[in-house]
This record gives structure tokens, C-alpha cells and sequence, in this order.
């Protein structure tokens, strides 16, 4: 499943997309200590599948919350984030 | 008249309703299942016997959830001749889903939308749009219902019920009349701010200031409300079937509008599309017994 969390205001639409059907292969999960605002958790999904998501709490403040690892210049192709993901299962849309 | 003792008339209030199936006369022996969704401005019980739709309720959310879910369940059993105790297994769902006191698990509304809606309109269905009372949540779903991908939004009330009531109040027009009054004009208006819901109600206190009338306003106001849930639609990629499901699905000036913008048409029903999320959660209650029973069998 593709699970878009985030938020659109007028500004624009602030998304982070999971796939989580990797996350159950996953070993190392990689996106809970690649954040340094630490916005990933696992949780139990309807099918008692381990997945990982954005904390509730987080959803509608992520374009300041992820403003930090986003400069405007020199801005690395991967975010920690999409980078710790070994499946690319993590994608920033903005 | 003094001021005391003028009736004040609450626009935002929509019918509270329940429903029976006439063609289920009586379901002792069958396999009760039930769902719960307790939304921000509506709760909904529906109940199954052996997978068929077998009554509901519909009522406004009080401010205590425990309590909102016990009195929408005692309704739709009301002249069934149920109890509580009849239910063998019951999901809740929605915003309030852990505050279900009877319920054996909680689910999300997300993947209980896309299972109610799936019920609702068939294996066909791929694309849902959710609106709820403070939120709207694009879905994609398979042929069983199962979720594939979503996109929610709840940053503002704006494309949400609780907008749409704080229109029907200032414009003191009954919620459920916001529709068919928004086709009365003669041409269509520009949309106001769908950003935000203080500026909408803003705006559209402005417009009639401005001489616009209430029908022009309300139009402007669906308008700005199908864009938004049309760019979020957009976002999460749209494949037909679509349906709409939550109580906005009833009203035609919003989806009339959404079907414009997209070049699609919403998938119709008779069934309340209000009831989809409890609904799928009946089903998904009923699988869990299912399964319980396959293990124990094996």
C-alpha cells in the first residue's frame, strides 16, 4: 500500500509517500534513526503487519519539520530519510 | 418577541436517520456482525446478519464517544429485537474508534471505507473520495476492497462537512438544501478561498455584502470545495470506478462539480454512502469470525 501522509495548505502539498508492502521485509529500519526529528515509528497495521508511518502528530507540520535536511542549494538527490530506506520505499514530494 | 424567546434555528443540523431491512424479517441463528464509526460530526452503526445489510443508524456525534457509539448502535437495533450481547463481533472505526466500548478491534476508516464502498458499489470500484466531517481522503482500492494506496488531508476544515455546515449557518440555509440551491444561478461563479475556512466564511459574508445572492455564494462555495478534493483526487491518481462516500456524497452541488473538474461520473446508489465506513467494518468483522472459525476448524 502507498501511504501518503502529510498535508496540502495554500501553500502547497507537503507529502511523504511509504510503500509499506516493503516494510515487511525489511530488517534494518533504517527510516526510525534516519530522521533527525525522529517522524517515523512502526506500528501494527489493520492485517497485524509491522509498518512504518509518520507520527500522527507530525502529519500537518512536516514542510517545517523537514525543512532542515531540504536546503535550497546543494541539496543531496536522496534525503536521510529515502536514503536509509534499502527498498527506496520512502519518497518526499516536495 | 422579545430576543429571549426567538426560536434559533440550527441550519448545520442534518437528519439524524435508521433503517430496517424489510426483506430480513427475523435473524435469529445468523451471524451478527457490527461496525462502529465514530466520526468527528457523525456516528454511523451499521449490523450484518450472515453478511447481509441488516440495519443501520445514522446520528450526530455528542460530545462524549463511548456514549455517541452506544446510542447509535441502540438505534439501528431499535425493532430488531437485538441487544448488545447478540453482537458476536463488532470493528470500530473512525476518528473515535478506540472509544467504542464494545468493540473486539479497531480498524482504521480508511480501510474500512474502501471495504463498505467495495460492498456498496462492486468490484468494479477503484477510486474512493472520502468526505468527512474534518477531513477528505482520496483512496485506491482492488477488486476486494483492499487498500492499494491514500492521500488525506486535514489540515483545514475547508472540503470538509463541518465547512459546509458553517456555510449552511451563516447563510442560514438547511445543509441538506445546499446542493440543488447551488444550481440556481446562471452562471457559475468564481470558487471562494478553499484554503481555509474562516476565509471562505469571510468571503462569502463580503459577497453578500456585495449584493451576490445566497444561491451565488453556496455555488461559489461548492465550487472551491470540489477543487480542492479534486486536486487531492489528482494527487493520488484517479481511475474510474469512482464513487464518493461520507455525508458530503449527498450533496449534488459538490459532486456534480468534482465530476465536472475530473471528466468523470460518481458512481450512484441507493444505499447512504454515510454508512460506508461502519459498514465496512461489519464486513471486516464478519472475515475475522470467518477466520477465527477456519483456524479452529483446522
Amino acid at each position: 500500500m502507498i501511504a501518503n501522509y502529510g498535508f496540502e495548505d495554500g501553500s502547497g502539498s507537503y507529502y511523504i509517500a511509504i510503500d509499506t508492502d516493503h516494510c515487511t521485509d525489511c530488517k534494518e529500519r533504517g527510516c526510525l534513526e534516519s530522521c533527525q526529528n525522529k517522524v517515523f515509528e512502526m506500528e501494527l497495521n489493520d492485517w497485524d503487519d509491522e509498518v512504518a508511518i509518520i507520527k500522527k502528530d507530525y502529519c500537518n507540520q512536516l514542510k517545517s519539520i523537514c525543512a532542515g535536511c531540504k536546503p535550497l542549494v546543494d541539496r543531496p538527490e536522496l534525503l536521510p530519510c529515502e536514503k536509509a530506506c534499502s527498498f527506496r520505499s520512502i519518497v518526499h514530494t516536495w | 418577541m422579545t430576543i429571549s424567546n426567538v426560536e434559533k434555528v440550527e441550519y448545520w443540523k442534518w437528519e439524524e436517520s435508521n433503517w430496517k431491512n424489510p426483506d430480513i424479517p427475523d435473524c435469529s441463528g445468523s451471524l451478527i456482525t457490527a461496525g462502529v464509526d465514530i466520526g468527528s460530526t457523525s456516528t454511523q452503526a451499521v449490523i450484518l446478519a450472515d453478511g447481509e445489510l441488516y440495519a443501520y443508524s445514522s446520528i450526530r456525534t455528542g460530545s462524549n464517544s463511548p456514549n455517541s457509539a452506544i446510542d447509535a448502535m441502540k438505534w439501528a437495533m431499535d425493532g430488531t429485537g437485538l441487544s448488545l450481547e447478540d453482537l458476536r463481533y463488532t470493528v470500530g472505526t473512525g476518528y473515535g474508534r478506540v472509544n467504542v466500548p464494545f468493540a473486539d478491534k479497531s480498524v482504521t476508516e480508511i480501510s474500512c471505507h474502501a471495504r463498505g464502498a467495495n460492498m456498496i458499489y462492486g468490484p468494479s470500484l477503484r477510486t474512493i473520495l472520502d468526505m468527512g466531517g474534518q477531513d477528505c481522503k482520496a483512496i485506491h482500492c482492488d477488486e476486494v476492497g483492499r487498500v492499494t494506496s491514500f492521500m488525506m488531508n486535514d489540515k483545514c476544515a475547508a472540503g470538509t462537512g463541518r465547512g459546509m455546515e458553517v456555510i449552511a449557518n451563516l447563510l442560514s440555509v438547511h445543509v441538506e438544501d445546499i446542493g440543488k440551491m447551488s444550481f440556481m444561478i446562471d452562471e457559475e461563479p468564481p470558487p471562494v478561498s478553499s484554503v481555509c475556512v474562516i476565509f471562505a466564511k469571510t468571503e462569502a459574508t463580503n459577497l453578500m455584502r456585495a449584493g451576490w445572492s445566497k444561491e451565488k455564494v453556496l455555488a461559489a462555495y461548492c465550487h472551491a470545495m470540489a477543487l480542492r478534493v479534486a486536486r487531492l483526487l489528482e494527487r493520488n491518481g484517479m481511475e474510474e470506478d469512482f464513487a464518493i462516500t461520507g455525508g458530503i456524497a449527498k450533496n449534488i452541488g459538490v459532486v456534480r462539480r468534482i465530476e465536472r473538474i475530473l471528466g468523470v461520473r460518481a458512481l450512484e446508489t441507493e444505499m447512504d454512502q454515510q454508512i460506508a465506513g461502519a459498514l465496512g467494518g461489519a464486513m471486516i468483522a464478519k472475515e475475522l469470525v470467518e477466520k477465527k472459525n477456519a483456524k479452529k476448524i483446522s
